[in-house]
């Protein structure tokens, strides 16, 4: 906190969305596309993430949701779930390869891939190296209309339907070249638009195909659900995801096959820019997903050959946490702090703006707090300021001859 | 620089956390990944070894530019037959432990593999001591 804001540390930031759904004074807020952003294209398509599909009333089905996309002015939609779909058929065989090192762990969710990056740069290997639905889907999309109406590239715009701020970054700060995506709108943002055009929007469920593996991505054991052999575990709630991570670290777990983690508790029907309650889009999701299971569309053919699911790279460790990039000072640092810890009251009280005790030691020996700061310590030297003039004041120089009682 | 950790036998709500501390200090040193990885291993084994098997003790963390040594000295049972406790999958957890879930024999041998230098000596009824150091690899992959 400096001068009555939160202040975000960008390089450990993991776009979690933690703070944008905690502040009570709605301080943190997620910038996402306008939809304005339409009209710098020619043929606009919408990537809608499979949780759009549970933020509705009941007897909304996801033929009608797409059919008010279009309304909205896309000319087309390309649904993320079918993505999903040719992605975990290229999981369960990357998975039955036995890759090592064990288990393997999801690149679905942004926010935990960053987490890694910074706090567990070790794990970095165990991620599968395949791209995410929203990339697979963008990039089938692309291909698609360059193909159907011959289109130049940078004429097609691809916008990604968003449950939260960390598909956000994976658009504009991709970890490969590039990303398929053009742009990104919040759920929240465009689920009026969307409400709007629902009444009179024909139940089109010819133009979904909606399939309830791929669908099921949008909430915690999806992904699992989707891939079915092997041994599978699922974590959402990102303080869990830490607890499963720390484990893994510690040479645990080496019987499980893969980890399917979310940020988000619920997956991401519990994104922060979903618009409906995390555990009612959960009930609509579980029957919608009963509904589509029994209503199976044949999907387009998907691309075999792995290269094309590849990530295009290793993903590179983040290492913003150590103290100095020279160990020897580090570790003096580091004795510092444990030192400045030590003096400090540990009431982690928040007054000097850092979150707790051992943080504010960390701010002062890096040079982003001072001492003062510490409410307590303030005190605790008025006091023996105060002593001090008071010792004072009861001097008198002896040029003067009088002394004060 | 010097970490230490008392550590209480038995105590398992506790069980873990010194580790825990060792592998933030590492991190804010700026040790090398890996060096991270296999000293977390052997603070949390040797932590584990002393609230399982051992009445208290003590973990210490020595932090140097070129390496970490952790030391773990415990009040306990001790062990007889050093290089038997140091086989893959032998254990003397009681049954309760190993219903929890640990106990599973692969502490020390998980320690012999993650560290550079291992030595263990011990004493029966009297306790055990364990030093292990794990040499920082410079700037690399």
């Amino acid at each position: 906190m400096r001068e009555g804001q939160a202040i975000i540390i960008e390089e450990r930031c993991i776009d979690c969305g933690e703070c944008i759904r905690i502040c009570p004074n709605r301080a943190k807020l997620a910038i996402t596309d306008p939809l304005e952003k339409l009209a710098d294209y020619q043929y606009n398509i919408a990537l809608p993430a499979p949780s759009l599909y549970a933020q509705f009333g009941p007897d909304v089905l996801p033929g009608n949701i797409l059919s008010a996309l279009l309304k909205i002015g896309f000319d087309e939609v390309y649904e993320v779930a079918v993505g999903a779909v040719a992605v975990s058929n290229h999981l369960r065989r990357y998975i039955e390869h036995r890759p090592r090192p064990q288990p393997v762990i999801s690149s679905a969710c942004p926010a935990v891939v960053r987490l890694m990056q910074v706090r567990f740069p070790g794990l970095l290997e165990h991620i599968a190296p395949i791209e995410t639905p929203m990339e697979v889907s963008a990039r089938l999309a692309r291909e698609k209309a360059r193909q159907e109406h011959g289109l130049a590239d940078k004429a097609i715009g691809i916008f990604f339907i968003t449950p939260c701020p960390a598909k956000v970054t994976a658009v504009k700060q991709p970890f490969g070249k590039r990303s398929y995506v053009d742009g990104a709108f919040s759920m929240s943002d465009i689920y009026g638009a969307i409400l709007q055009r629902l009444s009179d929007a024909a139940d089109d469920s010819r133009n979904s195909l909606s399939p309830a593996l791929g669908v099921g991505w949008g909430k915690t054991g999806g992904e699992n659900h989707a891939i079915k052999e092997h041994a599978l575990l699922a974590v959402d709630g990102i303080h869990n995801v830490i607890n499963v991570l720390e484990e893994i670290e510690r040479g645990e777990l080496a019987d499980i096959d893969y980890v399917e983690a979310q940020a988000c508790t619920g997956g991401c029907i519990g994104g922060p820019l979903t618009p409906q309650n995390l555990f009612v889009a959960r009930v609509r999701m579980e029957k919608l997903l009963k509904k589509l299971a029994d209503c199976r569309q044949p999907l387009p053919d998907f691309p075999s050959d792995p290269d094309y699911y590849r990530l295009p790279g290793p993903i590179p460790p983040r290492p913003t946490l150590q103290l100095s990039d020279d160990i020897n000072q580090a570790i003096t640092m580091l004795e510092e702090v444990e030192h400045i810890t030590a003096q400090l009251p540990g009431l982690d009280c928040g007054s000097c703006g850092s979150p707790n005790c051992r943080a504010l030691a960390e701010d002062i020996v890096r040079g982003y707090a001072e001492n003062s700061y510490c409410v307590f310590k303030l005190r605790e030297r008025l006091q023996l300021l105060a002593s001090e003039i008071v010792d004072l004041a009861h001097k008198q120089p002896p040029a003067m001859g009088k002394h004060v009682k | 620089m010097q970490m230490e950790f008392s550590v209480q036998g038995m105590d398992f709500n506790r069980a873990g956390e010194a580790a825990a501390q060792i592998k933030k200090a590492l991190q804010l040193v700026g040790m090398h990944v890996d060096t991270v990885r296999r000293a977390v291993i052997v603070a949390y084994e040797a932590e584990l070894n002393i609230v399982i098997h051992a009445r208290q003790g003590r973990l210490a963390a020595y932090i140097h530019p070129d390496r970490v040594e952790i030391e773990a000295v415990d009040e306990g049972p001790g062990i007889p037959d050093i290089s038997q406790a140091m086989r893959e999958g032998y254990s003397t957890a009681p049954d309760h432990i190993r219903k929890m879930g640990f106990g599973a024999g692969m502490g020390l041998p998980n320690i012999k593999k993650s560290a550079s230098h291992m030595q263990l000596t011990s004493e029966v009824n009297v306790g055990t001591r364990l030093t292990a150091i794990i040499n920082n690899q410079t700037s690399g992959d």
